[in-house]
């Protein structure tokens, strides 16, 4: 895919490959047998009732949002190592942050509906939890500094070293969130999304997973392959620019 | 670069940062009384001796925390005022030596800050710390102010010349340094005795400290070098 | 080496086709030229044309989009770091900080590369603001004052190549010829300099060689007279 056929007004299916479009009726059908199974198939949970179903979408949600936030950190690390540095695992990184914050918020959100309808609150101050309100705050920020401006390596830099430092912060509030609950009791009943489960609720969870992360790569392809493009539009706007530039001098 | 000329790089830094204050008084004449300030405002809004005795730790280090953005946005407008950070870099200037003298500074200056709002809690707030929890307390804000000084120094470099580096700079730090904040107020509270708890509980909380200081202050050494350049 | 009438001059800066980006407009859209030791060229052209950019890239602090680049005979797609310890860069701003004293801003540049209090003293003296002016701070001084600090601060910091942007600008006339005599002393003493300037007579007195820049790319003019 040349630059010169990319025509940015008309709606064509740029990004999308035979391979994806593929994965893209698999993590279709995933959805559907998922949501068939969460919703209707799977019984109520003895304790919670209907209100245990939102598990389907929150225990994936925060891996997957766990998961983005590891490629983030491996293709950063990639970047940064001399040999492999390439723009390529940049724009992975990137695309797998936003991806990341997306599932962040859904987990969140249906961390918190789940919090209301089980327990009466819409938050608690469990290590997890909180974890990952911060992350999500991190990450927004690390977001932020993507869109700060300068060459493609100037921004890459940036970012990869920051979503180094970043992943570094998950263990340290996680940890130190944990030993500040421990001082509460509380806290172990309270936000305890541990469910006792039946074979098939487990296998569910284990679907909804699989079908998360596949959603997952579906989109990291679709993003990473439009961040190229805006990058290949930057680069096309330099040569033009170029030229624009030299012909300034035309005159003399 | 060795070792050797790093850390004279850093002494240097350090040295002019220190000079730089002790010259223009900014920190002493502006970042000071703002956190006595913030001090005094939480009084008002909590409006309880018992509330505010009880949460003196916290907000000591809530009130530090804040003032650390002051001190590292004032210590890179030192930089920038007439393009010595550019100039340091033009001239090659050892990276890791300039990131160790700014930590080394701020650091410092924290120390003072730290000190300052530990005095006013005890003035304002009522707390009472014994001879051991005297200890604690010292241990803490020496640990706690490593990690600090560290973060702030390499997440300021960051911003320092990029555009909306105001308001980029809060978003940035404060989630990071979380777990000194829990760390540093669960010790402070043991030193106060707040709420009956023993000395002793305190210590295991510097572990956390360290841990957080260790890891902030040999990353931002190795990492400041790219974050600075173009 | 310094070229001492050996037979193979080194270049100061060799520049071949170069292209360099302020965020994503190309300030500099093609750059060759070549620059021999010892040498005073002046950068002239129109505002807008890149000679902030030009020198900026000579003292390494953007990074090469495209082209060869050497100053110094070291890469500068390679190799920043060495060639900045090596070049001094005088622009829009001094490089100082205006709460200290002339000598502490010289002494402090100077002791970056552990130059000694002896050679501090010297490059102030060279200067000419030792004495009266040298516990002043910065930011009382007048603008050519400061723009003497700033280049004592380069002679103390050993700079083999200056890059001065504007230096003439904001000093009377005295201060103008004062500027024009230390350059001329260190271009004698091996450094190389290139100055962009809008003040072509001046300028091209001091000169050996004049570099047109117009529209991010360079050409040749006559050389000074």
């Amino acid at each position: 895919m040349t630059a010169a056929s990319v025509d940015t007004n008309r709606r064509e299916r740029v990004t999308g490959t035979s391979f994806t479009r593929g994965l893209g009726a698999v993590t279709l059908v995933g959805i559907a047998w998922l949501v068939l199974f969460g919703l209707v198939v799977t019984p109520a949970d003895v304790n919670q009732g209907e209100s245990v179903r939102i598990m389907y979408a929150h225990v994936p949600g925060a891996w997957l949002a766990y998961l983005a936030f590891v490629v983030t950190a491996i293709s950063s690390a990639m970047y940064l190592f001399r040999r492999t540095r390439s723009l390529v695992w940049d724009r992975i990184a990137g695309a797998s942050a936003e991806i990341g914050v997306l599932f962040m918020g859904i987990s969140l959100v249906t961390g918190s509906l789940w919090g209301r309808l089980t327990w009466g609150t819409f938050w608690t101050w469990d290590a997890r939890l909180t974890t990952t309100a911060f992350l999500f705050i991190t990450y927004v920020g690390y977001l932020a500094v993507r869109n700060l401006g300068g060459t493609h390596h100037q921004r890459a830099r940036r970012s990869a070293v920051l979503a180094l430092l970043a992943v570094l912060e998950i263990p340290l509030v996680h940890f130190s969130v944990e030993l500040w609950n421990s001082l509460h009791q509380e806290a172990s009943v309270v936000g305890n999304t541990d469910v006792t489960m039946d074979g098939l609720m487990l296998f569910t969870l284990f679907l909804g997973v699989i079908v998360f992360t596949l959603m997952y790569v579906w989109m990291l392809m679709h993003r990473q392959r439009s961040l190229t493009l805006q990058d290949m539009v930057d680069d096309i706007g330099l040569d033009v620019a170029l030229a624009a530039r030299r012909a300034e001098a035309g005159s003399s | 670069m060795n070792v050797s000329s790093t850390f004279r790089v850093a002494r240097l830094i350090a040295a002019k940062d220190l000079r730089v204050e002790w010259r223009s008084r900014v920190v002493t004449n502006q970042v000071l009384p703002f956190a006595v300030l913030v001090m005094v405002l939480f009084a008002f809004a909590l409006d309880s001796d018992a509330v505010l005795e009880r949460v003196a730790p916290g907000l000591v280090w809530l009130a530090t925390i804040f003032s650390v953005l002051f001190l590292v946005a004032r210590t890179y407008a030192v930089e920038t005022a007439d393009g010595a950070l550019d100039a340091l870099r033009s001239a090659g200037v050892d990276p890791m030596g300039i990131f160790l003298g700014k930590t080394a500074a701020l650091a410092a200056q924290l120390l003072v800050l730290e000190a300052l709002l530990v005095s006013a809690a005890v003035i304002l707030y009522r707390a009472d710390p014994t001879p051991s929890g005297t200890v604690l307390l010292v241990t803490t804000a020496l640990v706690a102010t490593v990690g600090l000084a560290s973060v702030g120094t390499l997440y300021g470099g960051l911003a320092a010349g990029v555009k909306g580096r105001e308001t980029l700079l809060p978003l940035l730090l404060l989630p990071v340094v979380a777990p000194v904040l829990i760390g540093a107020t669960r010790a402070t509270e043991s030193a106060f005795r707040t709420n009956g708890i023993a000395v002793s509980e305190g210590w295991p909380w510097l572990g956390l400290l360290a841990v957080f200081a260790a890891i902030f202050s040999v990353v931002g050494a190795v990492a400041f070098g790219s974050l600075i350049d173009e | 080496m310094s070229s001492d009438g050996s037979s193979t001059p080194s270049a100061a800066i060799e520049f071949v086709d170069v292209v360099a980006l302020i965020g994503s407009f190309p300030a500099l859209a093609g750059v060759t030229m070549r620059i021999e030791r010892g040498e005073i060229v002046l950068l002239r052209g129109p505002n807008g044309a890149g000679k902030t950019t030009l020198l900026r890239l000579c003292a390494g602090l953007l990074p090469v989009e495209r082209g060869t680049a050497r100053v110094l005979e070291l890469d500068l797609t390679i190799d920043r770091d060495s060639v900045r310890r090596r070049v001094g860069l005088i622009g829009h701003t001094n490089g100082s900080y205006p709460d200290l004293t002339v000598t502490e801003n010289v002494r402090f540049w100077g002791r970056t590369i552990g130059a000694t209090d002896d050679e501090v003293a010297s490059a102030m003296a060279r200067m000419k603001i030792d004495g009266r002016l040298a516990d002043v701070p910065v930011s009382r001084l007048s603008a050519g004052q400061r723009r003497r600090t700033a280049l004592a601060s380069l002679i103390a910091r050993r700079a083999q190549l200056w890059l001065l942007d504007e230096p003439h600008a904001g000093l009377d006339a005295e201060g103008r010829d004062e500027l024009d005599a230390v350059l001329r002393a260190a271009a004698a003493a091996g450094a190389t300099i290139v100055v962009a300037s809008h003040e072509l007579e001046r300028a091209g007195s001091l000169a050996t060689r004049q570099i047109e820049v117009v529209a991010g790319q360079t050409r040749e003019v006559g050389g000074g007279t």
